[in-house]
């Protein structure tokens, strides 16, 4: 299996005081697919991504990070902010983090950030209302425009964030961050809490993100309907270690990982497995 | 100051609620009063002490707690915030946005005309200046208080680097005011960024101590570099500001004679007057426009969501400090200007006084709201004015009309947030979906 890798998680460790949250964990995820990384509760899926996004310094261990234009970056060199900035890393968190007081299309214009920081001159050239702001400030709101419609919020983009239900909060906060234009989107169960059309309407925009703006993505999901409809490929965690991968196909029928999915209940396990699909 | 949970859940919590709290005040107040109040020491003829015991005036304090307590529990049902609305009612909305439309030309066109109304009242003008100093340095902490939610206990540490570097300059080198105003400007900001570093890995409460000791450590430099600052002489002679190079003295080369008209001091008032209400709007001007950049929408959602920020590429490292020295300029520039009011200065006008002064007014007005803080800046410092027949219990009757204030507007006076962009309407954000930031 050599394929385009724009990801490769070589041997990443990440202890926290006697607690191994990630033990020696290696997987590549390829380039414009969807690569779903499972496990349950504790499995250290979340870490992983903090990992990645610079939120944690891994113990050890190396992240590789390949742009379209063969451009290498070295994940656990970067912190911060800078692994947005630079490596165009976008990330959505497990429990959301929109900017709740800023509107939806506020919160679209927070996320191109750096590139309308370079249109304002640092802010000296918006300061005094310079034409090539002004371009740059309606390019923006048009991008934010046109997620705003993808998600089917237009309506709403003058609400505040904070005010909009369950559901819309996920979809927007993915649109935040795929403002930010990155090269890879990472997600933190996103179909947690939607109804099972609110989950159709989510797979759907993420294929769309994958196919259309050729977006490589990294999905932790607990919604196994989700995971199997939309994931090319298949990365299984438990304790912090790699047990499967694979594709969905396999994925499904690997006793591994029905067992530690859900316990040692191997009927609930397939029985749960297969109501999903 | 929140309502606990049952206050908001239900209007009326019951009585057993207001009971116990009432009775958790009282006993607060009987271990605080006991020794404070219950009994009295004083140092005999002969330095032994003496001392008796006034059980009587403790229960009667306690008393009060307790009795106290129940009516502002009762005074908070009645008058507090209804329930959890998270939209701001269209009523409401729409009355606010009206008010809000007219409030602030009619307030700026009247500023305008206060010289020319109270001409005669040179008191007035005094206070109006007064007033319109602590807007612009109200204004200038809204940016890091209100707008990008870092908590500054030691803003007059600023105030007084503009008003000292101005000092300085100015007796010094022989420098002008309108020379002098940028530097201040800049010399304060360089300090909001020295003051930024070592605090931008701090929140909440040790950010405000950490900026709280800094205004103390600039008022003690002040205070004992003697042979630079002048220690708690402070520095006298400051020149004033002149229009164009002509003084506005009495003599030969001053305005009046150059004008022909007869000299008068009021001139100079009504100057001075007019400077700090351009610096004023100047502060409003620049804030209103750094808040529809991408540095102002940083500052604010880096109040919303600081974690949200850097994963979204947001340096949030200099964010805080662009934040800390714009706020740090336009307290520069209000201290060179108050230098040059005064004519004289001393490490005394800048005390934490100061500092919680200006917090208090950006928090009374409503973080964030540049309207709401120029209003309470004026009830604030002309508020007190007004009080002042009320003699010893100024501060009293102040007091408490801040508290009720707080109650019946935790947010400030206009506490919901004007979007800075938008697409079909512009509609305010409710108050309680906006964050207050590390502070
Ligand atoms: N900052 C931290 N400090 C200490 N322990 C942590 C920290 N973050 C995670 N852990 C621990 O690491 C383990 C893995 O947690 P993680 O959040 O990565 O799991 P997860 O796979 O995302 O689970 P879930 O499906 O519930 O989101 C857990 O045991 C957790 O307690
Ligand atoms: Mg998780």
């Amino acid at each position: 299996m050599s394929g385009d890798h724009i990801l490769s998680v070589d041997r990443l460790s990440m202890r926290f005081g006697g607690i191994v949250a990630v033990n020696d964990l290696s997987f590549n995820a390829e380039r414009r697919k969807i690569t779903a990384l499972i496990g349950p509760n504790g499995a250290g899926k979340t870490t992983v991504f903090n990992c990645i996004t610079g939120f944690y310094k891994p113990t050890s261990g190396a992240m590789r990070l390949v742009h379209d234009d063969g451009h290498a970056i070295r994940l656990e060199r970067l912190n911060d902010f800078r692994i947005s900035k630079l490596a165009r890393v976008a990330r959505t968190f497990q429990n959301i983090r929109l900017f709740p007081g800023m509107t939806a299309l506020e919160n679209l214009m927070v996320a191109q950030h750096n590139a309308l920081m370079r249109a304002s001159g640092l802010t000296f050239l918006g300061l005094i209302g310079a034409p090539s702001w002004r371009n740059a400030e309606q390019a923006a709101i048009d991008l934010a425009r046109t997620w705003l419609d993808r998600i089917g919020l237009l309506d709403r983009a003058d609400e505040a964030a904070g005010n909009l239900p369950y559901g819309d909060q996920r979809r927007l906060e993915i649109a935040r961050a795929m403002c930010t234009k990155p090269a890879l989107l990472c997600l933190d169960e996103p179909a947690a809490g939607l109804n099972a059309r609110e989950s159709a309407a989510l797979s759907e925009l993420l294929l769309s993100i994958r196919t259309d703006h050729g977006t490589s993505i990294l999905l932790i999901e607990h919604d196994m309907s989700v995971v199997m409809e939309i994931s090319d490929h298949v990365v299984v965690m438990d304790h912090g270690v790699k047990i499967a991968e694979g594709t969905p196909q396999q994925i499904r029928d690997d006793p591994k990982v029905i067992a530690a999915y859900l316990g040692t209940d191997e009927e609930e396990a397939i029985a749960v497995m297969e109501s999903g699909t | 100051m929140s309502a606990p949970p049952a206050a908001q859940t239900s209007r009326a919590p019951g009585a057993a609620f207001i009971f116990k709290k009432a009775l958790i005040s009282a006993l607060v107040a009987l271990v605080l009063f006991s020794l404070m109040i219950g009994v009295r020491t004083e140092a005999g003829p002969q330095g032994q002490l003496i001392y008796w015991t006034r059980f009587g005036d403790l229960a009667a304090m306690v008393a009060t707690v307790f009795g106290g307590s129940i009516v502002f529990e009762l005074l908070r049902q009645w008058w507090g915030p209804v329930g959890t609305i998270r939209v701001v009612p269209p009523a409401v909305q729409s009355t606010l946005s009206l008010a809000g439309r007219l409030i602030a030309p009619v307030l700026l066109v009247f500023t305008f005309l206060v010289p020319v109304i109270f001409y005669n009242e040179r008191y007035i003008l005094d206070l109006g200046i007064l007033v319109l100093t602590y807007v612009m340095l109200g204004w200038g902490l809204n940016v890091v208080v209100g707008l990008a939610g870092l908590l500054d206990l030691g803003y007059v540490a600023f105030y007084a680097v503009g008003a000292y570097s101005y000092a300085l300059l100015a007796t010094n080198f022989g420098l002008s005011f309108w020379i002098c105003l940028p530097l201040a400007g800049i010399l304060a900001a360089f300090w909001g960024v020295l003051l930024g570093f070592p605090v931008l890995r701090l929140r909440g409460d040790y950010l405000a101590i950490v900026t709280l000791a800094f205004g103390e450590i600039i008022r003690l430099v002040l205070l004992n570099w003697q042979s630079v600052t002048g220690g708690p002489n402070g520095v006298t002679g400051i020149p004033r500001p002149t229009l164009f190079g002509i003084p506005l003295s009495a003599g030969d080369d001053g305005l009046a004679a150059i004008l022909g008209i007869e000299y008068s001091p009021t001139h100079r008032i009504v100057f001075l007057f007019y400077i700090i209400l351009a610096l004023a709007l100047l502060t409003n001007w620049v804030t209103i426009r750094l808040r529809r950049l991408p540095i102002g929408r940083a500052w604010e959602a880096l109040r919303e969501d600081e974690v949200a920020c850097r994963a979204l590429g947001i340096n949030t490292t200099t964010t805080k400090l662009t934040a800390f020295a714009t706020g740090a300029m336009f307290g520069g520039f209000a201290g060179a200007f108050f230098a040059t009011r005064q004519g004289f200065i001393s490490p005394e006008s800048f005390t934490f006084h100061e500092s919680a002064l200006v917090l208090a007014i950006v928090v009374l007005g409503g973080m964030g709201s540049q309207l709401g803080v120029a209003l309470a800046a004026l009830a604030m410092i002309g508020g007190f004015e007004l009080f002042r027949g009320l003699d010893q219990y100024r501060m009293l009757v102040f007091g408490m009309a801040m508290v009720l204030l707080m109650i019946w507007r935790p947010r400030g006076l206009i506490g919901h947030r004007a979007p800075t962009v938008f697409l079909k309407h512009n509609q305010a954000i409710s108050s309680d979906l906006v964050k207050e930031g590390h502070g």
